[in-house]
């Protein structure tokens, strides 16, 4: 139930004296409740729960998680076997693999 | 989807696996609190590529799940009325009470309307000034500030005929009750990310230090899902218990204080009954007194409904993490999504109904 899913803010109005938006999701758009987020900007991505949004996605903050991810888990994994018990395979070869 | 996909990566996947992999040493129980975090771990097969001294058990984050029988009896009893419009989301119309459900009283002539957002409800309000619209407000602290705003927008609308069926719930008590029983297992927890979304984690700290649990505020994708596991695992390996933020692309440590004040202004903490649990103290909000004449439970009188819970449902139990689905007599054979006898098998959030939908009968896990 406390889903939430983010989207770009492309346009910003007022409806019965609050701050609403109009929210696009990859092509889908809808409105949103604005007035929790009073400081948002046309263009930023906000997270939209059942009409409202509850927060500005944080950009800087996005990167760095998935950058982050990369580099803890390359550490640990250096080390390590995967979870099958085989030992790890490059990425370069698994990359080719997926492929 | 900007903000969706990258965080499925399964390379980044298989690169935090083989992380968890790397630091666990011994076994270890840890709790995603969130329904919908449940849903993304047995959908995804997270609990079945993590190595087996690692068990996830699902918490009671999942509102559809702990709404009392009591209080679907009272829904049932105001969508009946001929003057009401009962609005509620859709993941509780199905959920039964007694006797029937919201889709049922529907289909004898109910006019029981599924919307969007609280604030359809109150447009209705506006809409049909000759009809009393009830919504039904139930989650946790992610919902509460939606269903605040419309009350609030009902009273600066001055709509006298708009209410709330009340039944939020709060997250932290239900942990805290969880770590202070004695037949406890879960020794971390991967706390619910939109819920500190709106309350932030500092209410976190408290829990984590008098229980000495690692709490990891945590998202929802299958890369956010598997971080958070191993940043709990970490600490849990290193005798840390803290509280860290994984989802730090969309929590701040504070929360959204907007949303907080409008909490706060329209609702006070008080105690709640979760279904299969039971009742305990300051686990829940209702409306303040000078927001009463939008509870529907005054309007309507309905206080006096009061039902027991059937004996066999085991959701309780799952919902405490001391029982896995699978686990129940009634899984799978009387207990089913098309004929639930608990709300855990009801909500697609519920912890029997990820089991059963994802084909999850036994401890199937990948051996390593």
């Amino acid at each position: 139930m406390c889903l939430a899913i983010p989207g770009k803010v492309i346009e910003i109005t007022e409806e019965n004296g609050i701050q609403m938006g109009r929210i696009d999701y990859a092509g889908t758009v809808n409105t949103a409740c604005l007035a929790y987020v009073p400081e948002v900007k046309i263009g930023q991505y906000v997270i939209v729960h059942a009409g409202f949004a509850l927060s500005i996605v944080d950009e800087e903050e996005a990167k760095k998680t998935l950058e982050l991810f990369g580099e803890i888990a390359d550490q640990a994994a250096r080390k390590g076997l995967d979870v099958f018990g085989m030992p790890l395979k490059p990425d370069d070869e698994r990359g080719e693999k997926d492929q | 989807m900007k903000y969706l996909e990258e965080f499925r990566d399964p390379h980044l996947a298989q690169k935090l696996l083989s992380g968890i992999a790397t630091v666990t040493t011994k076994p270890w129980v840890i709790m995603e609190v969130c329904g919908g975090q449940t849903h993304a771990i047995i959908r995804n097969g997270i609990d079945q590529l993590l190595p087996r001294q690692i068990e996830l058990v699902h918490g009671p984050g999942c509102p559809v799940c702990v709404t009392p029988l009591e209080m679907i009896d009272r829904a049932l009893a105001i969508a009946s009325r001929e003057e009401v419009i009962f609005t509620s989301f859709g993941d509780m119309l199905r959920v039964p009470g007694s006797e029937k459900d919201l889709f049922m009283v529907k289909s004898e002539g109910g006019d029981v309307r599924m919307v969007y957002s609280p604030l359809d409800a109150v447009k209705l309000a506006r809409e049909n000034p000759n009809r009393q619209v009830v919504f039904f407000a139930v989650g946790f602290e992610t919902t509460a500030p939606l269903t605040a705003m419309a009350v609030w927008q009902a009273k600066q609308q001055g709509l006298d005929n708009f209410t709330m069926l009340v039944a939020h719930v709060l997250v932290p008590p239900a942990m805290t009750a969880l770590l202070s029983s004695s037949e406890n297992r879960v020794q971390a927890f991967l706390a619910a990310g939109h819920v500190c979304t709106v309350m932030g984690w500092e209410e976190y700290l408290p829990i984590s230090e008098r229980y000495r649990v690692p709490i990891i505020v945590t998202g929802f994708e299958p890369v956010d899902i598997l971080e958070g596991i191993f940043m709990a695992v970490q600490q849990l390996e290193q005798g840390r218990a803290e509280v860290e933020n994984q989802y730090r692309r969309v929590v701040k440590r504070e929360g959204n204080r907007p949303a907080q004040e409008l909490i706060r202004r329209v609702f006070q903490v008080g105690s709640r009954k979760w279904r299969g649990i039971g009742e305990f103290p300051q686990s829940g909000l209702s409306l303040r007194p000078e927001f009463e004449e939008y509870d529907a439970e005054k309007r309507f009188d309905t206080e006096s409904i009061n039902v027991e819970e059937p004996p066999e449902c085991i959701s309780g139990l799952i919902l405490q993490g001391l029982k896995k689905p699978h686990e129940c007599d009634q899984f799978g054979k009387r207990c089913t999504p098309q004929s639930p006898m608990g709300a855990t098998m009801v909500s697609s959030e519920g912890a029997c109904a990820a089991y059963y939908n994802y084909h999850r009968h036994q401890d199937d896990r990948v051996e390593s």
